[in-house]
C-alpha cells in the first residue's frame, strides 16, 4: 500500500486510477469472500438438505445435493421425543444459568482488578488469564476426581447430575469473560470513576450505575461467549454425566442417535441444526444491539 | 461555602516527591488560581484537597474540619475534569442530578435545582441530549452545572479549559468568572495557563517543583514578583532576565550591562540595593513593556540607549523587538508606528521605575 502511495505521490496517475485500484480491490474481496462463504456455509447446508430425507432417501445412491422426496419426519419424531426436549431442557437451563453465574462473577472480579489497586492485583490479572489457557482436556481428570472426592466426604451425589455442569463450566467461561471485562474497565476513563466518587457513589454503586451500563457492549460480548461456550460444551458433560435424562443436547445426539454401528444420520442431522439454533439466533438478535451499544456508548464523555 | 486551610502537606509517590511541604490559607468565596508548569504539584494538591490522592503528611481541612481520612463523597466538594468526565450513558440533565439522586434528594427539589444551574449556564434546552450530542463549549458547561447543581462547600476545577480551542477558551473563561461572580462559592482552580490564572484569580498561587513560590493578587505577582521564577513565569512575553553589575555612581546606583551600557537606578530605589553593590550573579529583570520606543516626554524611571534591533515583530497592537544585550536575548515592546527595522539601530527607553534586581544563585528577587 506503502509502494502505491508513493508512486501515486511522485507521478501524478491518470485520471480515475483510484477509482481502478479501488474496483480490483472489491472484486479481490468478492473474490476472497466467497470462497469463505461456500467453505463455510457447505456443512450447515449438507447438514439441512439430509435433515429433509427420509433414511432410504439418505442411504440410496442418489445426488447428495438434492432432496427428491423432502419430509418433515425427522424434525416431528425428534421434537416429540420427550428425551431430545430433556437434553434441549438440560441445555438451556445450563447455559443460562452458567452465563448468569459467570456474570455475577467476573463483572465484579474485573472491577475491582481494574479498578480497586490492591497488593497483587496485577499478578492476579494476568494469573486469570494464565488460568484460560489451560485446556479443559487437561483438567476433566482432576475435576472429576475432585468431585468423587467431594461425594465421599459429604455424601451428595455430584456426577451424573446436570446441574454438576453449572459448577463446572464457570471455570471455562469466568477467566476469559474477566479478562474481556478488564479490557473493557480499562478503557472507561479514570476521571468518570473519580467524578462518581466525588459525587457520592460507593464502589458498588459506581459499578453498577456507571460502569455496567458504559461497558454494556464488552458485557453483551462476555455474555455471547459465556453462551456459545456453555452450549457448546461436549467433552465435560461426556465425562461428568450417563443417564439420558442427564445429558445435554451436543452429547445426547451422539450417544442416543448412534445405536452400536447404526448411525440414524436423518435426525443427527436434525438435532446438530435445532441445536446450532439457539446460539444463531442469540447472535443475530444482540449483534444489531451490540453493535448499536460500540457506536452510541463510546466511553469518551 | 466554606475555607480551605492546607497545612505542611506532602505528597510523594514511592519516593518521588510531588508536593514538597504547602501551607495555603483560602478564604470562603475566594478564587484560587494554581498556576504553574506540568509537574509543578498543582494538580496533585487539587487532588489531595478532591480526597482522590491520600495526603502524605501534613493536614487539609475543609471548613475547619480536617478532611484528611474523611472519603470524597462527604467532603462536600465538586470537581470539574480537563476530559469532563460526564457519564456517556446519561442525558445532560441525568448527569447534572446524579449526586442528588444518589443522595435520595426529593425528584421535586432535584428537577428546581437543575433547572437553576441549567438556566446559570445557558443549557436549558440540551438538558435531554446526551454527551456525544454537545460541542466541547456544551460538555463544559455541563460539567460545570453538574458541580453547581450540588451547591458544594468548595469548587475545584483541574485545567478545565485545556481541551478547548482557543477562542472558546477565552469564551468558557469569562463564562467561568461569570458564574462565580453569580454562584459564589469557593473555588480551586488549576492550570498552566498565566493568562487564565490572572484573568481568574482573586489570588494566584505559582507553585513550582513541588512548592509555593508565591500567593498573591494577580497584580502582585505581576509586578512584585518573590522569585526569579514567578518573575519569568507570570507575564508574556517572559520578563527579560539580563546579567549586570551593580556600582555606585554618585549618591544613587547604577546597573551595568555592558561597558557602554549603563542605567541610572531611580533614588527611590536605590536604599534597597545599596548592600548588593559588587556582588557578584545579578539579574537585571525588565518586561518587555518596560522596554519602549521613546513616546513624548520621558518618565522620571526611563533611561533612553541606542541599541541594534535583531528581529522585529509586528503584533498590530504594537511590535516585539529583539536584541541582545550582555549576551541575553532581550525583547522590548515598541508602538506600532515606530520605525524599526532588523539589523538597523533604534533608540528605546527602558524604565527603571519597573525594575527587579534579581539574585541569579539564590532566585530571590531583591
Amino acid at each position: 500500500m506503502t509502494q502505491t502511495t508513493l508512486t501515486d505521490f511522485r507521478a501524478a496517475p491518470p485520471a480515475g486510477s483510484t477509482r481502478r485500484d479501488r474496483r480490483r480491490a472489491l472484486y479481490w474481496s468478492y473474490f476472497f469472500l466467497v470462497v469463505f462463504v461456500v467453505f463455510f456455509l457447505t456443512p450447515p447446508i449438507y447438514m439441512l438438505i439430509t435433515s429433509l430425507k427420509t433414511s432410504q432417501e439418505i442411504s440410496a445412491a442418489s445426488s447428495p445435493w438434492w432432496v427428491f422426496d423432502p419430509t418433515l419426519r425427522n424434525y416431528t419424531e425428534l421434537l416429540t421425543s420427550s428425551v431430545f426436549l430433556t437434553f434441549m431442557r438440560n441445555s438451556a437451563v445450563i447455559s443460562l444459568a452458567v452465563v448468569i453465574v459467570t456474570m455475577l462473577i467476573s463483572i465484579p472480579a474485573a472491577f475491582a482488578l481494574s479498578r480497586m489497586r490492591f497488593w497483587g492485583s496485577a499478578t492476579l490479572a494476568t494469573g486469570v488469564f494464565l488460568t484460560y489457557l489451560i485446556p479443559d482436556t487437561l483438567l476433566f481428570i482432576p475435576l472429576y476426581k475432585i468431585f468423587a472426592w467431594l461425594n465421599e466426604v459429604t455424601g451428595i451425589e455430584f456426577l451424573n447430575q446436570w446441574w454438576l455442569m453449572i459448577i463446572i463450566y464457570p471455570t471455562l467461561t469466568v477467566p476469559f469473560c474477566t479478562w474481556i471485562m478488564i479490557g473493557y474497565f480499562a478503557s472507561i476513563p479514570k476521571e468518570l470513576d473519580e467524578a462518581a466518587l466525588i459525587d457520592g457513589a460507593g464502589y458498588f454503586q459506581t459499578l453498577t450505575r456507571i460502569f455496567i451500563p458504559v461497558a454494556l457492549p464488552g458485557i453483551i460480548a462476555a455474555t455471547i461467549f459465556a453462551f456459545t461456550v456453555a452450549w457448546a460444551q461436549f467433552l465435560y458433560p461426556m465425562a461428568f454425566t450417563t443417564s439420558t435424562d442427564q445429558l445435554v443436547l451436543p452429547v445426547g445426539i451422539v450417544t442416543t442417535l448412534i445405536k452400536g454401528d447404526v448411525f440414524n444420520w436423518g435426525q443427527i442431522m436434525t438435532g446438530a441444526l435445532l441445536g446450532a439454533a439457539p446460539p444463531l439466533i442469540i447472535y443475530a438478535f444482540l449483534m444489531d444491539y451490540y453493535i448499536a451499544g460500540l457506536t452510541a456508548g463510546a466511553t469518551k464523555g | 461555602m466554606a475555607e480551605v486551610s492546607l497545612r505542611k502537606v506532602v505528597k510523594h509517590y514511592d519516593s518521588t516527591p510531588a508536593v514538597r511541604g504547602i501551607d495555603l490559607e483560602i478564604a470562603d468565596k475566594e478564587f484560587i488560581v494554581l498556576v504553574g508548569p506540568s509537574g509543578c504539584g498543582k494538580s496533585t494538591t487539587l487532588r489531595m484537597i478532591a480526597g482522590l490522592e491520600d495526603i502524605s503528611a501534613g493536614e487539609i481541612a475543609i471548613g475547619g474540619q480536617v478532611v484528611n481520612d474523611v472519603p470524597p463523597k462527604d467532603r462536600d466538594i465538586a470537581m470539574v475534569f480537563q476530559n469532563y468526565a460526564l457519564y456517556p450513558h446519561m442525558s445532560v440533565a441525568e448527569n447534572m442530578s446524579f449526586a442528588l439522586r444518589l443522595k435520595n434528594v426529593p425528584k421535586a427539589e432535584i428537577a428546581a435545582r437543575v433547572d437553576k444551574a441549567a438556566s446559570i449556564l445557558e443549557i436549558t434546552d440540551l438538558l435531554a441530549r446526551k454527551p456525544k450530542q454537545l460541542s466541547g463549549g456544551q460538555r463544559q458547561r455541563v460539567a460545570m452545572g453538574r458541580a453547581i447543581v450540588r451547591d458544594p462547600k468548595v469548587f475545584l476545577f483541574d485545567e478545565p479549559l485545556s481541551n478547548l480551542d482557543a477562542k472558546l477558551r477565552v469564551q468558557m473563561r469569562t463564562e467561568i468568572k461569570r458564574v462565580h461572580q453569580k454562584v459564589r462559592t469557593t473555588t480551586v482552580y488549576v492550570t498552566h495557563d498565566q493568562v487564565e490564572a490572572m484573568t481568574l484569580a482573586d489570588r494566584v498561587v505559582v507553585m513550582n517543583a513541588g512548592i509555593i513560590e508565591q500567593v498573591g493578587t494577580p497584580i502582585e505577582v505581576y509586578h512584585q514578583p518573590a522569585t526569579k521564577f514567578v518573575a519569568g513565569f507570570i507575564g508574556s512575553p517572559a520578563m527579560n532576565f539580563i546579567p549586570v553589575s551593580l556600582e555606585a555612581s554618585g549618591d544613587g546606583l547604577r546597573v551595568r550591562l555592558t561597558r557602554e551600557l549603563a542605567f541610572e537606578v531611580p533614588t527611590e530605589r536605590a536604599a534597597r540595593y545599596r548592600d548588593f553593590v559588587g556582588r557578584e550573579k545579578l539579574l537585571l529583570g525588565l518586561r518587555p513593556e518596560n522596554i519602549a520606543d521613546q513616546r513624548g516626554a520621558l518618565s522620571a524611571g526611563q533611561r533612553v540607549f541606542q541599541i541594534g534591533i535583531d528581529v522585529a515583530e509586528p503584533m498590530g497592537m504594537d511590535t516585539l523587538v529583539h536584541f541582545t544585550a550582555n549576551g541575553a536575548e532581550v525583547c522590548g515592546r515598541v508602538s506600532a508606528h515606530a520605525s524599526v527595522r532588523a539589523g538597523e539601530s533604534c533608540t528605546l527607553a527602558a524604565d527603571m521605575a519597573h525594575m527587579h534586581l534579581i539574585n541569579d544563585l539564590s532566585g530571590r528577587v531583591l
